[in-house]
Formats: C-alpha cells, structure tokens, sequence
C-alpha cells in the first residue's frame, strides 16, 4: 500500500471508531440510566422517542445550548483546558485496541484495529498515566474547596490503583511475550483464556480498571454527601459533558481492555470457527459480534457493581489499594513466573 | 525519509518553545502543564530514533509520575512569594544569563566543533531493533543482569531514604 | 521501516483526537448563551458566601502518596522488559525477577511497618450539638466546636 491509501484507511477507522465510541457512550448512558431505574424499581427516562431512545440526543443538545459558567475565582485558560485533556486522553487510547481479526477487503489486508504497533498496551498505560492530569487540574483550577479536595483525592486514588494495573498487565505481558494486542488475545487461544490462568491479576486489573475510571463504588472524587461533585463542581455545559463523555469512554476502554488481556478478545470460547467451513466475512462478523456481546456484559456489570456496592470510605480506598490490591498483583507476577517454570506453558 | 524529516521539525520545534514557556511562565502549574508537553514531544523523537522503550519510560515515569509529583508540591505550597524572589532581583538575572550563555555555547562547539562519537558501529539495520522493549529485555538478561539488580538496590534505597527525608521535613 | 508507519497512524489519530476535541469545544462556544452575573459566577459554597481563599492546604499524606507511587512506577517500568523475555531464559530469569520482587517487596514491607500506607480513619464523634450552643444569648445561636 502506497504512504496515501494508509492514511486514507487510517482516517476511515478512526471515523467509524469515532462514530461507534460517540453512539456507544451515549446509549451507555442511556443504559445505565434505564438499568439503574430498573435496579431501583422505578420508570427512568421513557418520555423522548419510544421509551426514551431518543434521550442521549436530548441530553447532548440541552448540553450544547446551556451558558458556560467559570467562576471569578478559577484560573480560566487550565480550567477550559482539563475536560479537554480528559476527552482527549479517553479518544486515544482507542487506537491500539483490536475488535476483530484483519480480513482481506478486495484487495486490502484490513486489520480491525487502528494501529497495530508492537507495544500498545504499553502505549494504554502511558496514555492512563497521563489521565491523573485532567482530575488533577480540573481540582486545582476551579477556585472552590470542594474541586480542590477532590480533585486532589481522585488524582491520589488514580495513582495509587496504577500501580496495581501495571503489575497485573505484568502477569499478562509474561504469559503472552508480546505487548501488541492482537499477539497477547491470539495467545490465549480458544479456552486458555488470562482470566482463568491468573485469576488474582484478572481481580486486581477489574478492580483498579473500576478505581481508574472513578465508579462507584469507588468515586471518592464526587462523594456527594461531603464533596458536592467533587473535581467538578464548577464545571457546566459543554466543559461538564467532557468530563461525562470522558467517563464512560473511559469506561467502555476499561471493557475492551479487559476483554483483550483476560477475556480472550474476539475469540469465541470453545469454538474454533474457521474449522466450520463459513464464509471469511461470516467469520469475521462473528469475531466482532463476540467482542461486542462481552463488552456489553462487562459493561452490565459495571453499572450492576454500581447498584450492589456502596461507596469506601477514603481511608478504606486507599488500604485496599496498597495493602490489598499491591501485594496480590505482586503475588500474581511471581505465580504466573511459577506457572511457566513448571507447565513450559 | 522526507517525512521523518518534517516529524523530527514539528516535534523537536514543540520541544524547544515548550522548554522556553516552562521558564518563562510566572505562574508555576503553567511551567509544569509545558514541562509536560516537552516530555510528550522529546517521547515522540525518541520513537523517531526507534528508541519504543525508551519513548515509553520517558511517557509514563516523567510525565506521568514525576510531574504528577511536582504538581502536588505546587499546589501544595501555592507559591506566590517566590515570583518576587525571581523577578525583582537583577543579580540573579545576571548570574543566570551567565550560566546559560556558558552552557549554549558549550553545545554550540559541542555540535559543530567535534567529531561525532565512534561508539556505535555495526550495522544501521540491527540498530533499528536495538530499542525495542524485547531488544532491551534480551540485553538485561545477557550482559546488564548485575547493573538491574543493582537498579533494584537503587529504587529500594530511594524508597527508604525519600520517606524518612520527607518526614524529617515534615513532621 | 514498517513499525513507523504504526507509529504514524498513531500520530494521525492523536491529531484527529486533538482537532475533534477542539471542534466540540469551540462549537458549542459559538452556539451558546452567555450572560453572566455577578451570583453566577460565585464560587459554589452550598448558598452561603465564600469562606476564606480556595486553595485550602491539604493533606501531607497525599505528596507521600507520590512519592511511593514514583518509586514503584519505576518498578513497574523496569519489569516490563524482564517479562517480555522471561520464557526464553527459564531458571535464571525466574531467579533475576524474584530478587528483583524482592527488593521491591521489600520496599513495599518497610513503607508498610514505617506506617506511610496508613490512612487516618475519620473519628467518629458523637452529636454534641445541643450541649454546645449558647443558649444564654440568642443571637449567638451557632455551634461553637463541633468537630465533624
């Protein structure tokens, strides 16, 4: 392929990744707002469209067209400048993350995924490590003691959980020998899913990809009761729902991320279906409808988690994640490094 | 070729503004947020050098740690006093432009008055892989196994002597 | 070189990222009302008038937090290339990655025991509230120490 025709197919993955992530994140939040009016038995949003599918729109367009309030006391130019940094940080890291296997188009080798560099899910944490600054800022910038708390709260809580992820990414790195993503979900074959070989790295990647995401039950951050809205109690409009839309971006990342480390990827568990004789684009929408369909339930279970756990306090925040969290993906590393020395797995 | 050219421009350019805003901010989480958009861009040359590792450690433990760190003592403190220290004295000014003049030059003669190092020979297609995380790896294991212990050693050593400094300070 | 051309798709990405970004927020300044007055663009303090500066001192806690997330970052970093390659040199890589756990747990150990891992638990105290009020004079009718 000639240097234009990459950037062109370049631009049309991220135009469909783009568009798929924005109607993911709006009819997540949507979901979730169904789910958890199910979960509490009462209506939720029904009125917009039938049963309210039209909601999410709505939401954008009262979002768009509300007054933008930055208060006297804020430094203006950092806080337009966070929720930027949030959504930004959210959309990349989409780029290294495979939602299928490559497939030949006439004559095109098209892989399902943006950028198949060799050490993506190195380039996840770089990207993650940066997050803290937009919560960080977002705090600080604001002029209110509330943000301020919070802000600085959330961005102790983000890093502390870091530590963790990174260890547990370790277990995975160890087993696959490869940091490309595709390399690590085609490791683990059709059962000897990451999940079920490490399950202490799989519990301590969910929960510190629950803390990196600051859901309940770990959202110290916006701790109602004793916060306000924590980081940002001072934003509205457009600057808020970047916040917003960077949350549950960031949570249907965590999803795909999990999906790719632990969960065996696209693959179907079980079945080897390129030995059932389909046709190639068949088989290539099955792969994609699997990794959708386990995405969706992971993301079922984190609005489910929501509704079943009630929030830490920060001192118990902050034990679970160097006393509890720290030691076990430690403890992880060194029973995957056993695992290879004994099976040669 | 022509377009690794064009990269090397634009992000060595970032690289260098950046690094001259961060010391001319008054307000200091500016200088950081700038600090940070160099360490970003001095990554991106690194990957043009095909140093991935090396791109990645300078991502995660400079901008992602230890100006995380930096921004917590600046909020801390919430300097204010400090900017008068800086701007209203004419001798630091001096000294400083001094140092700087002497460092500028010295990398002048550096860059065009001196022989490039000989140190790196062999083939320029076995260097393309050296940067790798596997490369790096691989050389930990065979000739620097000693060196990443004593890395080990180090961080232990940093670990003890950074707290019970920053409780002395403190407490 | 093919990895470069990886890495440039990377590039376009984040500069589609940045230009969309930028697009949504300028967008939806061009679009929307602005008005504002003075009650508006007081800080939010639960509808009474702001107390004091915003940048309240925080905990010291939270710069140790830092500084131990620093050091095992580095760990972390460090780590990575050992498990790339940990399969292909069986025992003496095993041996090279625990003394390296080691010292790392044993860091973690020493923060441990020294107490930097502890968190305050909030005191729990009980309502005072009606013991403390001033009930001789009216119009100082407010708690005068209550600790929440």
């Amino acid at each position: 392929m000639s240097t234009w025709e990459i950037v062109i197919f370049t631009l049309i993955k991220i135009l469909v990744i783009f568009t798929i992530m924005m109607l993911t994140v709006s009819y997540l939040v949507y979901f979730e707002r169904r789910i958890s009016a199910w979960t509490q038995n009462r209506l939720g949003p029904n009125r917009v469209g039938w049963e309210g599918v039209l909601q999410p729109f709505a939401d954008v367009f009262k979002l768009l067209l509300k007054e933008d309030i930055v208060p006297e006391q804020a430094e203006k130019k950092i806080h337009s400048l966070a929720p930027v940094i949030a959504l930004f940080v959210a959309f990349t890291t989409y780029a290294v993350i495979p939602i299928g296997p490559s497939f030949n188009f006439f004559d095109y080798n098209i892989s399902l995924v943006v950028a198949d560099v060799n050490m993506g899910i190195l380039y996840v944490l770089a990207l993650t490590s940066l997050g803290v600054y937009a919560i960080t800022l977002a705090g600080w910038s604001s002029g209110s003691k509330y943000s301020l708390l919070g802000g600085i709260r959330s961005s102790a809580q983000m890093i502390s959980y870091e530590i963790s992820m990174g260890f547990s990414v370790g277990g995975v790195i160890l087993l696959s020998e490869s940091l490309r993503p595709i390399a690590i979900v085609e490791s683990q074959g059709l059962w000897m899913w990451n999940a079920w070989i490490q399950p202490i790295g799989f519990i301590t990647f969910l929960v510190s990809a629950f803390a990196e995401t600051n859901r309940l039950p770990f959202d110290l951050p916006e701790a109602e009761p004793e916060l306000v809205g924590g980081f940002h109690t001072e934003y509205s409009s457009m600057k808020f729902a970047g916040f917003f839309l960077a949350e549950y971006a960031n949570m249907i990342i965590s999803s795909a991320l999990i999906i790719t480390l632990y969960l065996g990827g696209y693959q179907i568990p079980f079945i080897d279906i390129t030995t059932l004789g389909l046709a190639h684009w068949f088989e290539v929408l099955i792969y994609i409808t699997a990794f959708f369909f386990k995405m969706g339930a992971l993301l079922f279970f984190f609005l489910w988690v929501r509704w079943t756990i009630p929030r830490f306090r920060y001192d118990q925040l902050m034990n679970l994640g160097w006393k509890v969290m720290f030691p076990l993906a430690l403890l992880n590393i060194i029973w995957v490094a056993v695992l290879i020395m004994v099976f040669n797995l | 070729m022509s377009l690794e050219i064009i990269l090397f421009v634009i992000l060595g350019g970032v690289a260098a503004v950046t690094s001259v805003i961060v010391i001319t901010r008054p307000n200091p989480i500016i200088s950081a947020l700038f600090l940070v958009l160099n360490f970003a861009s001095l990554a991106g040359l690194y990957l043009l050098l095909n140093a991935q590792f090396i791109a990645v450690a300078q991502v995660i433990v400079y901008a992602g740690a230890i100006m995380v760190l930096f921004l917590f003592v600046i909020m801390l403190l919430r300097p204010g006093n400090e900017e008068k220290i800086f701007s209203r004295n004419p001798v630091v000014k001096i000294i400083a432009s001094i140092v700087a003049g002497v460092v500028f030059l010295q990398i002048v003669y550096m860059i065009f008055f001196t022989s490039p190092s000989n140190s790196v020979t062999g083939e320029v297609s076995a260097s393309v892989n050296a940067g790798t995380v596997e490369a790096i790896g691989r050389e930990l294991f065979t000739n620097y196994i000693l060196p990443f212990e004593a890395a080990g050693f180090l961080l232990l050593a940093a670990a003890i002597g950074a707290l019970v400094l920053a409780k002395k300070k403190f407490e | 070189m093919p990895m470069l051309t990886e890495f440039g798709k990377i590039f376009i990405f984040l500069l589609t990222a940045i230009l969309f970004v930028v697009v949504a927020v300028v967008a939806a300044k061009l679009i929307r009302p602005s008005r504002p007055t003075r009650e508006k663009l007081l800080t939010y303090e639960c509808g009474e008038n702001t107390e004091g500066t915003p940048w309240v001192k925080f905990n010291i806690r939270f710069y140790v937090v830092a500084l131990i997330f620093l050091i095992f970052d580095v760990e972390v970093v460090l780590l990575i290339p050992w498990a790339m390659v940990y399969q292909s040199f069986g025992f003496s890589g095993y041996i090279v990655g625990v003394i390296f756990l080691l010292l790392l747990g044993l860091g973690m150990a020493y923060e441990w025991r020294k107490g930097d891992l502890e968190w305050e638990r909030p005191k729990i105290v009980p309502p005072v509230l009606a013991e403390k009020m001033n009930l001789e004079k009216p119009d100082q009718l407010t708690p005068k120490e209550i600790s929440i």
